[in-house]
């Protein structure tokens, strides 16, 4: 990464803990229901590593804390935020909700919501590309506590076995919900985990955006050329609680004061500051800029647009007028 | 017509499919180099090699998992859960991602996978081995759910299932992979929803699917010879969405209506086609729906207990009797 990408990632960082936070305000004000997964302190996470791929040509997909991958791989986030609203304009016309969020165009294929689901259909999707042919790679992001699924180990059983393009990113925030790491897990180093099905895996620093980065490349260039599955677990942490309805009280304010010295929006903001590409005006205009953006724009945007029509509840269940369905009778069968 | 099995049907169709499109493949343990438990892929591995034809670890969830998601970009999979029994491990990634995405992306993906799966009580393989899940299966928005009653369904209801852009459960049974049939000799494709009329008659209505189908059959023929009773077979092999006119059609011709399913009775497909009889044609009714169904056991080892557990047509002809006074 170069200065101008440095200053670009950290304007996305940025962005993405005021877009959580916005989020937050209002989720407290009821705009937002449901569960609401925050983002705030792993920012450097997607950035970082997708800064290594190919936004809108690798293939995403993720749990339900997943508003700052859509937005990275190239989602509106009007979109995403008219998408918590549940407007029909929302990334999935309201259907889906905060932990549902997908951007299909931009091959974010999703957020899902049980835990370690989506290591099979990561899986499944680096199958499809092997098949057809392609340079494209699949990056599944996923937090360590998916580790303990079943789905974790059958998989990497399999992607090994046969070969498939797929990255899979541990976020490892040390919290499954509400219970430690050290609680639930055996093992608490996670990219240990993957050795053991023989897939090549490493640990970075999730704080430096530098190092995710790096770390990354490594990963993603060894998956596009062919070499096999990866897994990079890269350490971070969560400031918030596991959703709107967890308080963190599991954890003391010493290690949440601790964790917060190594913010990555701080770490990076201060490395551009000693290197002289940064002043604090720069950067408090480009916050500035920013919060316009969101106050100015996406939140009336999401406020303001239609909710779906009640005519359309039961749309998008099944295939509209699938040929197959009666091929008799729509001749279907010729 | 030719005389086929309904292994060889199902067979057939994978065959013809794979050999159209590179995109459909098949999944499943032991479905490769051993050519699948009841030979449903035979010779495909060798036709179509080790990517398309897939021996999978037993790993149910998460093979089931790689399938759908393998849809997400065009990929046609028919994955073969070698029991039914066994959906109950992949659930998760039937219902929560199959079932579910086209509607929680807002039409932006779609899951066109095939799972087939044998149920039904076969020759004692206990309650972990033979039951009867396709209720569980009909009660989830977004799956359609198809279950063949002989050879030339068996071939076209995978033949269509292969196309359509939803996820679509087959219910085969253990039982029936033997059963003979006529096939069309040319491409056939069953439509995957209404029913079939397999039977006429004017005097009662039998609903079956799969192989209660045929034990209504013979209980029909029975009553034909023997009590002057003209019942009605009706084949559901389409169980979600099921066939309301279809249902409401052959009731209101008949006025009389029996369920027969393998199934135990609570929340299945009996209880849910009398509540489409009284939504749609009660007034036509001269007397009160009856299901015979499975005892509410899980299935026992013993031979004379298992027979004893499920229906058959004795007893179906048991039924017609008493609803009709004799």
């Amino acid at each position: 990464m170069d200065i101008a990408d440095k200053k670009r990632v950290l304007r996305e960082m940025l962005f993405a803990r005021r877009f959580e936070e916005h989020c937050y305000e209002a989720y407290v004000e009821r705009k937002i229901g449901g569960f609401l997964h925050l983002y705030p302190g792993q920012e450097a996470c997607v950035t970082g590593v997708m800064e290594a791929a190919r936004p809108g040509h690798d293939y995403v997909i993720t749990g339900y804390r997943d508003h700052i991958h859509a937005i990275k791989c190239g989602a509106d986030p009007k979109h995403v935020m008219a998408e918590l609203f549940g407007k029909e304009t929302g990334c999935s016309k309201g259907r889906g909700g905060s932990m549902h969020i997908f951007s299909v165009e931009h091959r974010f294929m999703g957020g899902y919501a049980l835990v370690g689901g989506p290591f099979p259909l990561a899986a499944g999707m680096a199958k499809a590309i092997k098949l057809k042919g392609g340079d494209e790679i699949v990056i599944c992001f996923l937090g360590d506590s998916a580790n303990n699924q079943g789905t974790f180990h059958e998989t990497l059983n399999m992607v090994a076995l046969w070969g498939l393009p797929v990255l899979y990113v541990c976020e490892n925030n040390l919290y499954g919900i509400g219970t430690s790491l050290e609680r639930s897990t055996a093992v608490t180093e996670q990219y240990k985990r993957a050795c053991a099905y023989g897939i090549t895996s490493a640990q970075a620093d999730g704080q430096d955006i530098e190092k995710v980065y790096e770390a990354a490349k490594i990963g993603v260039d060894f998956v596009r050329s062919r070499q096999g599955p990866y897994f990079l677990e890269l350490c971070t942490y969560r400031y918030r609680g596991h959703s709107m309805s967890d308080s963190g009280a599991y954890r003391s304010k010493d290690e949440v004061a601790e964790w917060a010295k190594r913010d990555p929006i701080l770490i990076l903001r201060e490395h551009l500051i000693r290197a002289g590409e940064l002043s604090d005006e720069e950067y408090t205009a480009m916050d500035k800029v920013i919060m316009e953006e969101l106050d100015k724009e996406i939140i009336p945007y999401a406020a303001n647009s239609p909710e779906p029509k009640l005519e359309e509840l039961e749309k998008y269940v099944l295939a509209e007028n699938d040929p197959w369905v009666n091929p008799q009778v729509t001749g279907g069968a010729h | 017509m030719a005389q086929m099995m309904y292994w060889e049907a199902i067979r057939r169709a994978h065959d013809e499919e794979m050999a159209r499109d590179p995109l459909v493949i098949c999944m499943g343990e032991d479905i490769g180099v051993v050519g699948g438990t009841y030979k449903a892929t035979k010779g495909l591995y060798e036709k179509y090699g080790p990517e398309r034809v897939i021996d999978t670890p037993i790993s149910e969830n998460s093979y089931t998992g790689i399938g759908i998601g393998a849809s997400f970009l065009g990929v046609r999979p028919i994955i073969e859960l070698m029991s039914v029994n066994f959906a109950w491990l992949a659930m998760d990634q039937i219902i929560n991602s199959a079932a579910k995405v086209r509607y929680m992306s807002g039409g932006q993906l779609e899951a066109p996978v095939v799972i087939r799966a044998p149920g039904g009580t076969a020759h004692q393989l206990g309650a972990q081995h033979s039951a009867r899940m396709e209720k569980v299966f009909m009660g989830v928005a977004g799956l359609r759910v198809v279950t063949p009653s002989n050879p030339k369904q068996a071939y076209g209801l995978l033949k269509s299932a292969v196309r359509c852009n939803d996820p679509v459960f087959i219910n085969e049974h253990e039982l029936m992979y033997n059963l003979k049939g006529e096939v069309p000799d040319s491409e056939y494709f069953h439509p995957l929803e209404g029913s079939e009329v397999t039977r006429q008659g004017r005097d009662l209505t039998l609903f079956g699917y799969n192989i209660s189908v045929h034990w209504s059959m013979e209980a029909a023929q029975f009553l034909s010879k023997h009590h002057g009773i003209e019942a009605e077979v009706v084949d559901l092999y389409s169980l979600s969405p099921l066939d309301r006119k279809g249902i409401r059609d052959s009731v209101s011709k008949t006025h009389r209506a029996i369920i027969v399913e393998e199934a135990e009775a609570p929340v299945g497909v009996g209880s849910e086609v009398m509540a489409i009889i009284n939504e749609e044609c009660f007034f036509e009714l001269d007397a009160a729906p009856v299901r015979v169904s499975a005892k509410h056991v899980p299935t026992p080892y013993n031979h004379t207990l298992e027979k004893a557990s499920i229906p058959n047509a004795r007893e179906v002809i048991a039924a017609v009797l008493t609803m009709f006074g004799k």
